[in-house]
């Protein structure tokens, strides 16, 4: 186990640091963050100022030690935006991220399971048929779309629920469904096709045949055999929203979090600010990955953690 | 359960299983009887897909979609299974007064939970024993099938065990609840051949100490003979001859048997090759109409074409075939 979460971490920081390198390469390749900040009449003068004020006047390696020392500290430095310092404004945004891809994914499973498993017990039968139906409406319908169709639909049309912004609870309520129905789709296919294979294994006929009760068989016997990929795509499901949906999502609805930062960020050439997000979104990534080793192996002991 | 000893134990009258599928309707079960008593063991023999697992399917209430009981009756205790009270009826005796055990102890187990957590989950649910009472019980039972360390055992998953450790579990959890009747559908036949004889003499053993009733499902004769107070012979979805299990080996009388025992090879007769019977099992969409054997039969005639029931034949024998009973069995 020790071994395990060791050779882990060692992965994990791997990853993040090729993922640091890519983005300090990009972020210095594309755009110049000195023209985009100051005004155009500014001189010659001040424009070398500014440039080693950041720091980029400097031999690119000399900057890239630099860097990396700092983010040892999680120091990015400050936004050239909002002239404070990055990593606060990521720590300020990252909650409400995390608060929606909770309600997004957790609205996602707690609708998507039940749903697969019903479907599943008469593969072919009405329900069945109207859940793969809809999954494959929930599919094709593109993201930024749903949102602005709820938009119209409940803000606009019935006026039951704010448009943008995170003042009250109610305004989760679009962003939310808008983050969880793709994944809803996805899921409710997988729990279906999974159950579906594994209410045809011998040891379900063992199960009934003990006499256990239909709800123990298949809630518990079966599901838990089928936990295995239904977890692999909660997982992935919810590192695509915290670094992928969020961005759509929190630009549609205005929701304060980290993926429309992103986009105000991308949109000033804060390359500061940039670097800080998509820093935290690896280490995000990583810790995710590194939660769900364990996940399987509860569910599953054959498992070997290595 | 003192229920009065005049009715056998389980008496399947009639027994009709279709399989709607997409190449027709398969006739699993044609009107399938037999009875076990207490304390007897039946064995019932058929080559594959003549209908032996189905009908004992039917019996535990397994039978589900594509497929349908759609005639005869099953009675446990007098009681019938199929009728509405008799829903309710199966699934309080299922697992507890009958039990099963499957052929495959690789996938008969589920493979994510303990040993411990599938034996004691049948008293809990059954007997309504605490964890601790289960948990005690649960290595009583193991220790009845012979397993070793049971308190080490009942952590294990099945992973952790061989096959033959696993169909001893399969074993134990069969008996959890001190069934009357315990079906065994081919318990051996994934087993390796030294294995397949420890767990026949297991089940031989459990069989006369517990003093249980037992469907033994198999197409191994030597097992049947080995084991079984009667045994009926099954084919394409009929019982065509049923009797005291020393008298059918000794004295077969429908062709089928006949043909089924010259084929078991023997030790003690030298052959050049393996004996078989000519022809292939009927096709169960469209079964050949009278007698199913007719066509690999040496001895058919026009009245074959006409289906015969089981018709008596001195002491508990039943066979159904014309020329048996009328004495031509030449």
């Amino acid at each position: 186990m020790g071994r395990f979460i060791y050779r882990r971490l060692i992965h994990g920081l791997i990853v993040i640091m090729g993922v640091t390198i890519i983005v300090f390469v990009v972020t210095r390749m594309v755009g110049d963050p000195v023209q985009v900040m100051l005004p155009l009449e500014s001189t010659l003068e001040q424009r070398a100022a500014f440039e080693k004020k950041l720091g980029l006047d400097r031999p690119i390696h000399i900057q890239f030690v630099d860097f990396m020392a700092n983010i040892v500290r999680l120091d990015f430095g400050e936004s050239l935006w909002q002239k404070r310092p990055a990593m606060d404004i990521v720590f300020e945004k990252l909650p409400m991220t995390i608060l929606l891809t909770a309600v997004g994914i957790g609205f996602a499973c707690v609708v998507a399971i039940p749903m697969g498993i019903i479907a599943a017990l008469r593969p072919g039968g009405v329900v069945d048929r109207i859940t793969v139906f809809v999954s494959l409406l929930g599919l094709s319908v593109p993201q930024f779309w749903l949102g602005l169709l709820f938009i119209v639909l409940f803000a606009v049309q019935f006026k039951i629920l704010p448009t943008s912004g995170a003042a009250t609870p109610a305004h989760i309520i679009m962003p939310a469904l808008t983050m969880g129905l793709p994944t809803l789709a996805r899921l409710v296919m997988l729990v279906r096709s999974s159950m579906i294979d594994e209410l045809n294994q011998q040891y379900v006929k063992t199960s009934f045949a003990k006499g256990l009760p239909f709800v123990r068989v298949v809630g518990i016997h079966a599901l838990r055999n089928a936990g295995l990929p239904i977890m692999t795509l909660v997982g992935w499901e919810v590192i695509r929203s915290l670094a992928g949906y969020s961005v759509v999502v929190e630009t549609v609805f205005a929701w304060p979090g980290i993926g429309l930062t992103a986009i105000q960020a991308i949109e000033r050439d804060d390359l500061i600010l940039i670097q800080a997000i998509v820093f935290t979104a690896a280490v995000c990534v990583v810790v995710i990955n590194i939660f769900m080793d364990f996940v399987y192996k509860l569910i599953d002991p054959r498992l070997k953690l290595t | 359960m003192s229920a009065s000893r005049n009715v056998p134990l389980l008496e399947v009258r009639d027994l009709v299983v279709n399989f709607y599928t997409r190449g027709g309707v398969v006739q699993a079960s044609r009107g399938v009887s037999f009875q076990v008593d207490y304390g007897q063991t039946l064995g019932i023999v058929g080559e594959s897909g003549s209908g032996k697992s189905v009908a004992v399917q039917a019996v535990m209430g397994l039978i589900s979609t594509p497929g349908r009981i759609e005639g005869g009756d099953i009675l446990f205790q007098g009681r019938s299974l199929l009728d509405q009270a008799g829903k309710k009826f199966v699934r309080e005796v299922r697992g507890k007064d009958i039990s099963m055990i499957f052929q495959d102890p690789m996938t008969s187990l589920n493979p994510v939970f303990t040993i411990g957590t599938q034996i004691t989950e049948v008293l809990r649910h059954h007997m309504g024993m605490t964890r601790d009472q289960a948990r005690r019980r649960a290595m009583d039972l193991l220790g009845l099938v012979d397993i070793n360390a049971p308190e080490k055992r009942l952590k294990q998953y099945p992973y952790e065990m061989s096959g033959g450790m696993r169909q001893r579990v399969m074993i134990a959890m069969a008996l959890a609840c001190e069934p009357q009747l315990i079906i065994a559908d081919e318990p051996t036949t994934a087993l390796d051949v030294t294995i397949q004889a420890q767990i026949l003499e297991l089940l031989t053993d459990l069989q006369q100490r517990l003093q249980v009733s037992v469907i033994l499902i198999t197409h191994d004769l030597g097992v049947v003979a080995q084991l079984c107070h009667r045994v009926a012979v099954m084919y394409a979805g009929r019982i065509v001859e049923v009797g005291d299990a020393d008298q059918v080996f000794a004295s077969p009388v429908h062709p089928y048997t006949k043909g089924l025992i010259r084929a078991t090879p023997r030790l003690d007769v030298v052959t050049e090759r393996m004996v078989s019977i000519d022809g292939v099992p009927p096709d169960l969409i469209s079964p050949p109409r009278g007698c199913a054997f007719s066509p690999r039969c040496d001895q058919a005639k026009k009245d074959c074409l006409r289906a015969q029931a089981l018709t008596p034949l001195g002491d508990d024998r039943h066979v159904s075939c014309w020329c048996a009973i009328k004495g031509d069995t030449r």
